[in-house]
């Protein structure tokens, strides 16, 4: 299994609150960058990296919308060009840090990994449950030991929740549905859609939406690769249907939102978010649901630990075999290479 | 619009990939159903089983 990285794409680097007046350090594709935000609140991604003796520039200290050196005092501005050096006057020609493409949509900032100058804010995916009243979202961000494709792999194929997450999101019916995988080749989005009708409801969702009986539960995943994935989650009553316009006011839906950002070759960013359009101003609910998601999460990443421990010890060539439940990660990984390979 | 599908058949282990141009073909693994389908618009007879 490989883990190059696919350059030339917008990954999700950070929620937006995390940007703010304070230096945030975060590694994205292997790359170290310093985030922050201006006095007028645009995002700053910069290489975190002073040129003059490499010293981090996220370990120094901001002066208005100037970083300055902790070292030695050399002085950038938001766009990476040093403004000041100490000692001269002269400033050398190529005194600048590198400067990332970074946007702001729905909550999350991205920032563009590989050539700037193909940055194209309009290619960002979409998740705009997260910031749109009629919502309440609950989030987290937890690092993962493992190479960003096994959490593809994981969140492509949601039948693992039948034997891995147990007793919160998972129910036998989840592994024993089949599912339908669409790609669209020419957006490069995966479609894997598992509809379940008259099932078990897990407590994830009986005690947030207070459904008692059993449901039909709908399992729509979209993920644009490399970095967004949605999980459009729809819980009824049995045999509640939507109506004819497409309005669903009687059933709970959920939109769960994973941002799968590379941090280095094994080691990642697993970003979560649960939007909710029921129970908005239910703080309990929000804890409920806060506290069994990242459970959850925390299960995947204990379980994607291990298997990145058992890659790096296995012998080269060794095989996987795929099943039917694989169609849709096997879709991914192609899109995935072929970005990577792009 | 370049749309490739896997519907897996309820009830069985069939999985039927649907090419965009078509082309339908029924297997039990998906390995070789993509394979089967990706190779549009040259889809190899007898693949994808």
């Amino acid at each position: 299994m490989e883990t190059a990285f696919a350059r030339n794409q917008w990954y999700v680097a950070a929620f937006a609150d995390e940007v703010g007046e304070t230096l945030l350090a975060r590694t994205i594709c292997g790359e170290p960058i310093v985030f922050y935000r201006t006095a007028s609140g645009e995002p700053v991604a910069l290489a975190d990296r002073c040129v003059h003796r490499r010293f981090p520039l996220s370990l120094s200290q901001r002066v208005g919308d100037r970083i300055v050196c902790g070292y030695h005092g050399f002085t950038y501005d938001p766009s990476g060009a040093c403004v000041a050096v100490p000692g001269q006057r002269r400033i050398p020609r190529t005194a600048r840090v590198p400067a990332y493409p970074v946007v702001e949509f729905d909550s999350l900032v991205w920032v563009f990994i590989g050539d700037a100058q193909s940055a194209d804010p309009a290619t960002v995916p979409r998740a705009p449950w997260l910031a749109a009243s009629g919502w309440t979202t609950v989030r987290g961000l937890e690092p993962l030991a493992a190479r960003y494709g096994l959490l593809v792999d994981n969140l492509l194929d949601l039948s693992h929740e039948t034997y891995l997450h147990a007793g919160y999101i998972g129910t036998p019916e989840v592994a024993e549905t089949p599912i339908t995988t669409e790609v669209d080749d020419d957006a490069g989005v995966v479609y894997v859609r598992r509809r379940m009708k008259d099932v078990e409801c897990p407590p994830f969702y009986a005690r947030s939406t207070g459904i008692a009986g059993r449901i039909d539960r709908w399992q729509d995943i979209e993920y644009h690769p490399p970095c967004l994935y949605l999980l459009h989650a729809r819980i009824a009553a049995t045999g509640v249907e939507p109506a004819a316009d497409g309005s669903d006011p009687h059933a709970f839906h959920a939109e769960i939102v994973y941002a799968i950002t590379p941090e280095t070759a094994t080691t990642t960013h697993d970003f979560w978010l649960v939007a909710r359009d029921f129970a908005l101003d239910d703080v309990e609910v929000s804890r409920f649901l806060a506290d069994s998601n990242r459970t959850v999460v925390l299960q995947d990443v204990a379980a994607l630990n291990a298997l990145e421990s058992v890659i790096a010890a296995e012998p080269a060539g060794c095989q996987e075999l795929s099943i039917n439940i694989d169609t849709g990660g096997l879709a991914a990984r192609r899109l995935l290479r072929r970005q990577v390979d792009a | 619009m370049s749309v490739y599908r896997i519907l897996w058949t309820p009830g069985s282990d069939v999985l039927v990939g649907r090419c965009h141009c078509g082309a339908e073909r029924r297997g039990e693994d998906p390995v070789a159903v993509w394979a089967w389908l990706l190779a549009h618009p040259d889809h190899p007879e007898g693949a994808g089983e």
